[in-house]
Formats: C-alpha cells, sequence, structure tokens
C-alpha cells in the first residue's frame, strides 16, 4: 500500500488512457482498503467479501466510461456503498427469506488488535475500547455510520466523503458530529 | 436540499475533528483492530464445501419426489377406498330397511288374518229371525 497513493486524484489526461492494466493496478491498490470498510460496516466477513467482488466487477464494467473527475477511491467507494444500500434494501423486501445474517458478534469484533508491544493489561483496555466503540456504530443511523467509518477508519477528510457519499460538507460534518457524540457517550457510560 | 438536510446543517458547530485524548486513543485502537481483522479476514485460508452437497443434490430431489407422489397418492387411494365403503354400507342400509318394511308388512298382513279369523263367526241358523228382526227395527227406527 505504501507505493500506492491511495486519494491520488487521476487526471482527466490519465483516464483518457485508462487501460486494462490501470483497472489492476487501481484494484491491487483499493481492493484491501474497499473490503475493510465493507467488513468494517457489515461485520460479515462472506457478504463483504462478495460485495467487494461486486464493486470491482461493475468497476471492471463501467472502467471505460471513468472519466477521473474524482480519485478511482472515490469512485470505488462510492459503488461499494450503492450496492451496500442495494443489499439491505433487498434483504428488507425478501423478509421471509433468511432473515438471520452472518454478522460477527459485538464481543468477538472487538477481540482483533494488532500485535505490538503491549501489556496484557493494555490489551484489556484497548479491546474494552474497542468494544464500546462497535457498540455506539451498531446504534448509529446508516448514514452516521458509514460517515464515521469513511472519517475513522478509512481516514478521508470531509470534501472525500462528501464526494463519497453524495451529501453536502455540512451534511457530512452534522452527521460526524452526532456519530461523535454516541460514541462520547457510549465511553462515558463505560466509566 | 430538504428540511431534513437543513436541520443537519444547523447543527451546533461543533468541530467534528477536534478530539480529546481518550477518544482519540479508542478511535486508533478501534481503526487498528478493525484493520487487523480486515487483513486477517483477507488472507485467510478459504474452504470448499460446495463438491460434497452438490452431489446429494439429486438424490435428495428424487427421494423428496417421491415422497410428495407417495403421500398425494395414498391419500387419494384412501379417499377413494373412503367412498367405496361409504357407498356399500348406503347400499346395506338401504337393504336392511328394505328387507324390515317388508317383514313387517307380512306380520302385519299375518295379524290382521288372525283378527279376521278370530274375530269372524258363523251365525247359527236358530238366531238368523233374530237377527233379521234388529235390521228391521233399525230400518224403523231411522
Amino acid at each position: 500500500m505504501a507505493a500506492c497513493t491511495t486519494l491520488e486524484p487521476m487526471v482527466n489526461a490519465t483516464a483518457e488512457l485508462a487501460a486494462p492494466q490501470e483497472f489492476d493496478s487501481a484494484v491491487a491498490c483499493h481492493r484491501a482498503q474497499i473490503f475493510r470498510f465493507l467488513l468494517s460496516s457489515t461485520r460479515d466477513v462472506d457478504l463483504a467479501e462478495t460485495l467487494t467482488q461486486d464493486c470491482l466487477l461493475k468497476a471492471h464494467r463501467n472502467w471505460s466510461t471513468f472519466r477521473g473527475e474524482s480519485s478511482v477511491l472515490t469512485w470505488l467507494m462510492r459503488i461499494a456503498i450503492n450496492l451496500q444500500k442495494d443489499h439491505w434494501r433487498n434483504r428488507r423486501l425478501q423478509f421471509w427469506r433468511q432473515t438471520q445474517t452472518n454478522a460477527v458478534d459485538l464481543d468477538e469484533a472487538s477481540e482483533w488488535l494488532p500485535s505490538g508491544e503491549r501489556s496484557a493489561e493494555q490489551c484489556i483496555l484497548a479491546k474494552e475500547q474497542v468494544a464500546h466503540v462497535w457498540r455506539a456504530v451498531e446504534n448509529l443511523s446508516e448514514r452516521q455510520r458509514t460517515v464515521f467509518l469513511l472519517r475513522f477508519v478509512e481516514e478521508l477528510d470531509l470534501k472525500q466523503i462528501a464526494d463519497v457519499t453524495g451529501m453536502g460538507e455540512g451534511t457530512v460534518k452534522a452527521h460526524l458530529s452526532r456519530a461523535l457524540a454516541r460514541v462520547r457517550k457510549q465511553l462515558g457510560e463505560k466509566q | 436540499m430538504n428540511r431534513r438536510e437543513e436541520d443537519l446543517q444547523h447543527a451546533p458547530d461543533h468541530d467534528p475533528l477536534e478530539l480529546e485524548p481518550e477518544l482519540r486513543e479508542a478511535l486508533g485502537n478501534f481503526k487498528s483492530s478493525v484493520n487487523a481483522w480486515s487483513e486477517a479476514m483477507m488472507h485467510r485460508p478459504r474452504e470448499i464445501k460446495a463438491q460434497a452437497r452438490s452431489s446429494w443434490a439429486a438424490p435428495k430431489w428424487a427421494l423428496g419426489c417421491a415422497v410428495f407422489l407417495a403421500t398425494v397418492s395414498g391419500g387419494v387411494y384412501q379417499n377413494h377406498r373412503h367412498l367405496e365403503a361409504a357407498k356399500a354400507q348406503t347400499a346395506r342400509i338401504a337393504e336392511q330397511q328394505r328387507l324390515q318394511s317388508a317383514q313387517r308388512a307380512q306380520e302385519e298382513a299375518d295379524l290382521l288374518a288372525k283378527v279376521d279369523n278370530d274375530i269372524a263367526r258363523q251365525v247359527p241358523s236358530a238366531l238368523e229371525p233374530l237377527a233379521s228382526l234388529m235390521d228391521d227395527n233399525q230400518n224403523i227406527g231411522n
């Protein structure tokens, strides 16, 4: 990922030369990020993988129409968010089908921490914090969750989030502020 | 821009990027955790189970169809037998009723004949003039 500047805008001149190998490099660059975003949104590994594949397939089909008005990542993220919305809409319509999801339990999701130089106590504290953030994220609205994850997991700035979600920057800021208020409240409750 | 969006834009002017140390630390841990999870899931070994399932799919369908057909044909056969039995029962009851009524009619006829025999007597010849007088008296009274 280091060799790839994730948010580098693709200028029109480059877009005209958009070739299959460029698509390959874009996929290599952003696949992990798209998967991570979808995984954190759904907490369902299989669903995140399926949606990532669908996203890349759709991007591949429409690669020739990509005009480079936004960065590749923004474009891919927009596709991913739309696919995710479509998925939940379809699930709601198909409520008579299997209603359970394969979403991972919050406690299980909180177990993951990078292996680093942490003491056992620090590890426990970190896991507790992560669990509280997950709990707050679960209670956010769909938009708040999307904005929150794009900001604090994917580290996009407000303008990029606005581009990805199609919302105004002010709206993004308001959603983010409310999401943070929830996380603060959740972290405050633990004390 | 709809009303909801306007409301959101006029939300309290709090900078969402301004984080206190504890929140910053929690969000940092959250990001690291999601990162670690995502990395682990991307590189995990995949299991393929589809083959075993598909080989059983056809027999399952055949078995399902056979059970369904057996149930339906069993039901139809049972229904047919019930109808036949009901018809036979009805015929038997009708025959019994016919025999009973014939027997009752015969008995009544026999009884009447017996009563006739018991009541009807030949009038003795010595009383014939008296009997004719009784007939005349009746005619005069009228």
